[in-house]
């Protein structure tokens, strides 16, 4: 199961990618998708919209289970991967590249309780 | 296939008699404006043609008549047959809800009784039977502990409700659609409410606490009178969720540990037909401090006469008139046949089958909580998943064997999870059965893992393509 060398991780299994200075790239580890099944819907957050860190921003439907995603950061949307609309399998098939989710744009980039990929891999081990 | 598609123009069911009276052209009695402006596409058949349409679409179905039905949290017990005979009566099937209330006394005492049951079972002290299922229930116990912080003056502090990760989707759902913010909090290793995690989360803004105890892992939580504590020393109102209580009849009543509210399923708990057999109904018990917060309207007793009555700072009606009353006398029927010593065994029984079949099976699938259970268990697929059966593949292949799949992938918090509730209504020869099917699936895991994932094969519909079909929703029949 690929943990991206590179990205860093929340316990609720978002992946954050550093864009620049202020805005991340966010979505869900293969492990997470892979817990799902296969995905279905996706509810994507509308551009500009607040989003607090560990507050839910958007919710995946999968055959099992619709599921909250939970916001890594707090700051505000500033892109969303509208692909996904059409193609919700996008995050079942690419979840680093293609199935990203939203980009969010940070007053002040905190990710210093985010796991690393070493970390995050061994978190998923032991859950 | 559809009754259209059978049709053939000219067909008859039945041929109305000749008219002896002169005939008046439609377009002669009612508006034009009213009038249809292309022919009424109707099916046209024969009386045999339609009685073998549906009596063949029956077949295809699987329901607690044709067999085993264990589905988790749904409590799919028999429903036993002179409840349908009483409901039939006269009496009760031909009367109108808006005949005047000393014509329809009976009617107004079997409410009035069946309220004065559930409050029994309840522990608590009136009931309203307006609600039609256990989420309208859940939606109106909701409105009614808004209704009681308003009145407190507290509503604009109190936003959030309290829900447990093992809770029924319809909780936060509910939560939701009544304002208030859902709150999760975690369970801790026993299955229970993680009790610190709940002390944490509590404050001026806790509305209440939603819970369902036995929980959907079909464990009593034991922390049931403190979790109580904190929640009413915080100001909140503690809500049941009734989904489970075919576990605790005549054993333990929730407002004695400490519950302010308790819907019951009539549909579940008390053997009225289930799923489309229904409709539902969704009674809620609510404390004394709570009667006067109760929809409108309830019954009352007063000098020898029943009477409808509409409570002093009634949340208002929440269905029109007074609910399924037929429902509401197939329940009665139930609870005066059983009576009080039968209710106990009913609950006794579904926490034996359900202890027998989970004890049976605990070798061959993971039991993730393996302590004793309530009414219902949850096993993880998770030994066979590692085989590259999944949970889906499992209870796929149990249609096979003839019994309908139990719940699965619920409650989240268990990987794989299959949820079993046998019921009391079940002989031990059909509990066997299943145990062996489940086995026998086990065994085919390890060495047959493909017939499990082309299952199933001998049901009327075979596997069908759930993601495609979520994708891809076809919201209108289209004609062949």
């Amino acid at each position: 199961m690929e943990v991206r060398k590179g990205l860093l991780y929340s316990k609720e299994h978002e992946w954050v990618q550093e864009i620049s200075d202020s805005v991340v790239r966010v979505g869900i580890t293969e492990y997470a998708q892979d817990q799902l099944g296969d995905i279905v819907y996706i509810e994507l957050p509308e551009i500009d919209a607040e989003v607090a860190k560990g507050e839910s921003f958007t919710v995946v439907e999968s055959v099992k289970a619709a599921s909250d995603v939970y916001a890594p950061v707090s700051g505000t949307v500033v892109a969303v991967n509208e692909k996904l609309e059409d193609n919700p399998e996008l995050i079942n098939e690419s979840p680093y590249d293609e199935g990203w989710i939203v980009e969010i744009k940070c007053d002040e980039l905190d990710l210093s309780d985010l796991m690393t990929a070493e970390e995050y891999a061994r978190y998923i081990e032991e859950v | 296939m559809l009754l259209l598609d059978l049709s053939v123009p000219g067909r008859r069911g039945y041929a109305l008699p000749k008219l002896d009276v002169e005939a008046i052209p439609v377009a002669d009695l009612i508006p034009e404006s009213f009038l249809r402006e292309s022919d009424l596409e109707l099916p046209e058949l024969t009386e045999p043609e339609v009685v073998r349409y549906f009596t063949q679409l029956s077949r295809k179905n699987h329901g607690v008549d044709v067999g085993f039905y264990p589905l988790g949290s749904c409590t799919m017990k028999y429903n036993p047959r002179v409840n349908e005979d009483i409901a039939a009566l006269p009496g009760f099937s031909r009367i109108h809800p808006r005949q005047p209330e000393s014509t329809v006394q009976g009617a107004l005492q079997l409410m009035y009784e069946l309220d004065c049951f559930l409050a029994e079972a309840a522990g608590l002290a009136k009931t309203s039977l307006q609600p039609a299922a256990g989420a309208h229930g859940e939606l109106t116990g909701l409105l009614i502990i808004k209704a009681y912080h308003k009145f407190k003056g507290e509503a604009e502090q109190r936003r959030e409700i309290i829900i447990p990760d093992s809770a029924h989707g319809t909780n936060p759902a509910s939560a939701q659609m009544a304002g208030f913010i859902a709150r999760e909090i975690p369970s801790d290793p026993r299955g229970g409410v993680d009790v610190e995690a709940l002390k944490a989360a509590v404050g001026p803004q806790t509305a209440g606490l939603m819970l369902t105890n036995p929980n959907t892992l079909g464990l009593f939580d034991e922390n049931i009178e403190k979790i109580a504590e904190i929640i009413h020393d915080a100001g909140g109102l503690l809500y049941y969720d009734g989904a489970n209580a075919n576990a605790i009849l005549g054993i333990v009543r929730p407002g004695d540990s400490g519950f302010d509210i308790v819907h019951f399923n009539l549909h579940k708990t008390f053997s009225t037909p289930h799923g489309g057999g229904g409709p539902g109904s969704g009674p809620i018990v609510v404390s004394k401090e709570l009667v006067d917060f109760l929809p409108d309207p309830i019954v009352e007793h007063t000098d020898g006469k029943y009477h409808l009555a509409r409570p002093k700072h009634s949340i208002g009606p929440v269905k029109a008139f007074y609910g399924n009353f037929a429902v509401m006398v197939k329940a009665y029927a139930y609870i005066r046949h059983l009576g009080a010593a039968g209710l106990k065994a009913v609950s006794e029984n579904a926490v034996l089958n359900a202890n027998y079949v989970m004890n049976q099976l605990k070798n061959d699938y993971h039991l993730p909580y393996d302590r004793l259970c309530m009414h219902e268990f949850v096993l993880s697929g998770k030994w066979q998943k590692e085989q590259g059966v999944s949970t889906l593949d499992i209870a796929k292949r149990l249609l096979d064997y003839g019994v309908h799949a139990p719940t699965i992938y619920f409650p989240l918090i268990v990987e794989e999870a299959i949820m079993v509730e046998p019921t009391e209504t079940e002989s031990k020869a059909t509990l066997d059965a299943f145990v062996a099917a489940m086995k026998s699936i086990a065994e085919e895991a390890k060495t047959d893992p493909d017939k499990l994932k082309a299952a199933p094969t001998k049901t009327p519909v075979k596997r069908l393509d759930e993601t495609k079909a979520a994708r891809n929703p076809v919201l209108k029949y289209k004609r062949p």
